[in-house]
């Protein structure tokens, strides 16, 4: 136990300091500088033309939409807008990247100096945003184990991406995790990134160190590149703090450079040092005028931003009485946030969706690994389903039943309570035969119940519950039940 | 047999049916036939491209329709332009064996104005040289002299316009490749406002400084060609929103009182005793049409050279980064890995200047030499674009030798780089600074040699350009000169 205690101090003695750059895919119909589509999965080498390619002679022409997109985000995020900025050329040889040069911006960026507000427990988490840049992104190698040959797919090429890179603030992993959570739920908010992590539409590299406590040196940082999960941000952080940790503790040095983490094997590599980095001799690119905004474009934009997380937040805890913690679920997804509003408007009763998303819904959502825009059944499904319950047409626990059928086959509730015959029995003749039946067959409960144990109800009521195979309305099972008993006093 | 007509004028015995447009076509091809092994100004021709559209624009002239500007007129474009289905080399073994597959939009432009494309000329590879020597395929000669250089880097495109193998051609201009070769071999060249003219399907060397223009054997023919070049182009954002005068209307116009501001104490030093006397003739002529001549200064011009060779240099490191070896153009066969792909195939693709100039741009923009290099360059770049900026408030255009001699011999100028690259003393300010500039026939040195004279106006100011150059065309004969060839 002495031991633990001392493993326990050794990782307390450190602070971790992290600066995320999270890359997001912009959901725009065509590329930043050519008129091809964007759309993900396509067959290799489809969605690309000469100037995405880099055929010789090509110029760029810059799409506005991933201005305006970005411009969106920016202000989401509580940024300036630059009213003037720049694209600028990184070079570097890659067989994915064409031209030999990345099309992004450098000194003079679109959005600068804004941040994000967001709840880690209880307490009230800022991260600053240094900026938010527009540029291009690279194709896809793909190595073909059986020839060992690498192909090159060019339908990523020239997607438009936005880097947004944050100031040193973030200091462990959970905060991690809500910065990048804050930055999906703006981005789905904004419409401007389909967020799916899994297609690399939105990934991250953790630039990473660790310093004693009190020193006022930042020490040697690392930068893990291209994560693309919330489990994989989360874990290849734990594993580098706790690499930087033992390294330093054992005497050793941290080395400047690139790593790359393996999810699957739950390990970080090292990929290239600093002495491998590139000079990536950035200078103006010469073929696209200067990005120009007026005081009105970016006002219009601003003025016209849709309703961010934090105001759907409060907008439900006031208009529709939401618990905090519960409308902080809701809205951190758009999607689900419209899903709820959806379901209420047919069912009026957000309470009881609310309950919904937050136990039936979010259990499906989790075992059938998918999000509530994948789902099945539709909002309004939940909403008729709901009021078939206020209307006693069914019990919460055959609705439990009918959403459960619901989540497979994507079936209207009405259409499986009447294929199943669940509609619920109000029928007082019909449930009072179920009851004196019930009586019948548990005379040591009943004796329990007159000799004043309540308990023996409860266990009564299920038994006739269980006997109408759930489809008795529960406060006429209640009332029958106690007539009953009160004629065997 | 027709080479005795300009461009407007076999364009006009097209029109009316004096000549077939096959005709023109065939006796341009038998021209070349019997001269191209002696200048050898062509990569390659396109002779079944050709003659199918003089078909097409026979048909459609036949039916009674309207051909365009230059219908049925044979023309070259020089070997950096991309043109559909056809090879475009840009004279490097690099992309000896690339095929287009767009059009560039001065290609879209020529076709829409109904001129036939015969053929894609030599230049020096990649653009880079002033004598056309550095192609990996030919070395081309000027037609004046065999033993001469036609200049560069458009010298393909320039010879064969001198030597009647076609009646305009296209060139690109990045530090003065189009008045250069224009004035070596005895023609019109215009290198017009940056953003005047589409880049779109010219393969870049320096991205801010390239433009493409004409060579003619008239002012009159420029300003036509003009007509059809010139215009905003969605495909190319730096081409600007520009309502296109038609330039033919400043030729000949009356130049009396115009002001021309002649910068003496930037091009006298270094200036040959002969050439001198040339350009002062010149000035002389220019005088006697009425012009006044005012002196003026540009303070930072002779600072364009090296601005000019850092930001070029730059830009081209970065522009021709994309021939690795990897989608398209020269790969070398035996690699270890993809560095050495890279390392092998750039090696052996390019020649040795262009490997020069990769040098200098990779180095001026590395990391800790930048803004002594780069930086500055474009902080030089802006006194130069004020000096000119100040000169027009005063002057209407400027009068300038396009070079300091005429045409030098194969093998002169070519040991020696910064010799090679001094050539370009009086072009490149007007490509730092953005201005246009004509270049023609100035005179005559005693070896009978064209000699260039070179206007600059201000931004947009071509039609004061066509101005002055036919005015100083019309009251010479040099013009009339002709390579004998």
């Amino acid at each position: 136990m002495k031991g633990c205690v001392k493993f326990m101090s050794k990782y307390d003695e450190y602070e971790v300091i992290m600066g995320l750059e999270v890359h997001a895919e912009l959901s725009t119909k065509t590329k930043i500088y050519c008129g091809c589509s964007t759309e993900f999965g396509a067959d290799p080498n489809t969605h690309c033309c000469p100037i995405c390619t880099g055929m010789p002679g090509v110029l760029p022409v810059l799409n506005k939409k991933v201005v305006e997109y970005a411009v969106k985000m920016g202000l989401a995020t509580n940024c300036e807008i630059a009213k003037f900025s720049k694209q600028d050329r990184k070079n570097y040889f890659y067989p994915d990247l064409p031209k030999a040069y990345q099309t992004s911006q450098y000194d003079l960026p679109l959005c600068e100096h804004g941040y994000v507000e967001f709840m880690v427990g209880d307490t009230l988490k800022r991260v600053g945003i240094t900026r938010i840049h527009i540029e291009e992104d690279a194709g896809k190698l793909i190595h073909d184990p059986y020839t060992g040959d690498t192909l090159v797919d060019f339908n990523r090429c020239g997607v438009p991406l936005i880097e947004i890179v944050s100031e040193p603030d973030i200091h462990s992993a959970d905060e991690a995790i809500g910065y990048m959570q804050t930055l999906k739920s703006i981005l789905e908010y904004l419409e401007i990134c389909d967020c799916k992590m899994q297609e690399g539409s939105l990934r991250c590299d953790v630039n990473l160190s660790v310093r004693k406590k009190g020193e006022t040196k930042f020490g040697t940082r690392t930068e893990t590149k291209n994560l693309n999960s919330f489990k994989a941000i989360a874990r290849s952080i734990e594993f580098e703090i706790k690499r930087q940790i033992d390294e330093l503790e054992a005497g050793g040095e941290i080395y400047q450079e690139t790593r790359r983490w393996d999810d699957d094997k739950g390990i970080g590599y090292a990929m290239r040092s600093k002495e491998d980095a590139h000079d990536y001799r950035y200078f103006p690119e010469p073929d696209l005028a200067p990005i120009v905004l007026s005081d009105e474009y970016v006002n219009n934009l601003k003025v016209n931003l849709p309703e961010m997380p934090v105001a759907r937040k409060t907008r439900y805890i006031n208009e529709f009485n939401l618990p905090e913690y519960d409308a902080e679920q809701i809205t951190n997804s758009k999607y689900m946030a419209d899903f709820f509003e959806k379901a209420t408007a047919v069912c009026n009763n957000p309470k009881l969706v609310s309950n919904w998303i937050m136990s039936d819904i979010s259990r499906i959502l989790n075992e059938q690994e998918i999000t509530i825009t994948e789902a099945k059944f539709t909002a309004e499904q939940l909403g008729e389903l709901i009021s078939l319950i206020e209307k006693n047409v069914i019990s919460s626990a055959i609705a439990k039943k009918v959403f459960e059928d619901m989540a497979v086959s994507g079936k209207n509730p009405k259409v499986i309570v009447e294929e199943k015959g669940l509609v619920q029995v109000t029928d007082e003749g019909a449930i009072r035969e179920i009851v004196q039946k019930v009586l019948e067959l548990n005379p040591q409960s009943v004796e329990d119940y007159l000799a004043g144990k309540e308990k023996a109800m409860g266990f009564l009521v299920g038994q006739t519950m269980k006997e109408s195979r759930g489809k008795a309305n529960p406060g006429i099972v209640n009332k029958l039940l106690k007539e009953e008993l009160e004629k065997l006093k | 047999m027709y080479e005795k007509y300009t461009m407007h004028e076999i364009a006009n015995k097209i029109k009316e049916k004096e000549v077939s447009i096959k005709e023109v076509l065939e006796d341009v091809y038998a021209r070349i036939d019997e001269v191209e092994p002696k200048v050898e100004a062509f990569v390659s021709l396109t002779r079944e491209y050709a003659y199918n559209r003089a078909e097409e624009l026979q048909k459609k002239l036949d039916a009674g329709e309207d051909i365009g500007a230059l219908g049925g007129v044979p023309v070259a474009i020089k070997d950096n332009m991309c043109m559909k289905d056809t090879n475009t080399t840009c004279s490097s073994k690099m992309l000896e064996n690339f095929v287009s597959p767009y059009d560039a939009t001065v290609v879209k432009k020529l076709e829409q104005a109904g001129a036939i494309i015969i053929g894609k000329t030599n230049m020096d590879e990649f653009a880079m040289g002033s004598s056309t020597a550095t192609s990996a395929f030919k070395n081309t000669k000027n037609p004046w002299n065999l033993e001469c250089v036609p200049g560069g880097s458009s010298g393909g495109s320039a010879a064969a316009v001198a030597s009647n193998m076609g009646y305009a051609s296209l060139g690109s201009d990045t530090g003065g490749s189009i008045r250069q070769p224009a004035a070596y071999c005895g023609l019109v060249g215009l290198k017009p406002t940056y953003g005047l003219v589409s880049r779109f399907g010219l393969v870049a060397f320096g991205s801010s400084l390239d433009q493409i223009g004409p060579f003619t054997k008239n002012v009159y023919d420029s300003a036509l060609m003009m007509n059809v070049l010139a215009g905003h182009d969605e495909m190319d954002t730096t081409s600007v929103e520009y309502t296109v005068p038609d330039y033919t209307k400043s030729v000949g116009d009356d130049v009396k009182g115009l002001k021309v501001g002649v910068p003496t104490s930037f091009f006298k030093e270094g200036l040959p005793e002969e050439s001198l006397q040339i350009f002062n003739n010149s000035v002389e002529v220019l005088k006697k049409l009425g012009c006044e001549i005012v002196e003026v200064n540009l303070d930072y011009a002779k600072y364009a050279l090296p601005t000019y060779y850092i930001i070029a240099t730059a830009e081209a490191s970065s522009n021709l980064a994309r021939y690795d070896g990897i989608k398209y153009g020269y790969r070398a066969k035996d690699f270890e890995d993809l560095q050495d792909i890279y390392a092998k195939s750039r090696t052996e693709g390019f020649g040795e200047e262009v490997k020069r100039r990769i040098m200098l741009g990779t180095y001026v923009l590395s990391s800790g030499y930048y803004d002594a290099y780069y930086k500055r360059a474009g902080q030089v770049r802006s006194l130069i674009v004020n000096d000119f900026k100040k000169a027009f408030e005063t002057v209407d255009v400027i009068a300038l030798p396009t070079t300091t001699g005429a045409a030098f011999k194969f093998g002169e100028k070519q040991s020696n780089p910064i010799e090679m690259y001094l050539e370009d003393i009086f072009t490149v300010p007007v490509n730092v600074a953005g201005v246009p500039a004509i270049s023609i026939q100035g005179g005559l040195d005693k070896n009978n040699m064209p000699i260039g004279l070179q206007f600059i106006a201000n931004n947009f100011e071509e039609e004061k350009l066509f101005k002055v150059a036919s005015a100083y065309e019309n009251a010479t004969d040099f013009h009339k000169a002709q390579a004998n060839i």
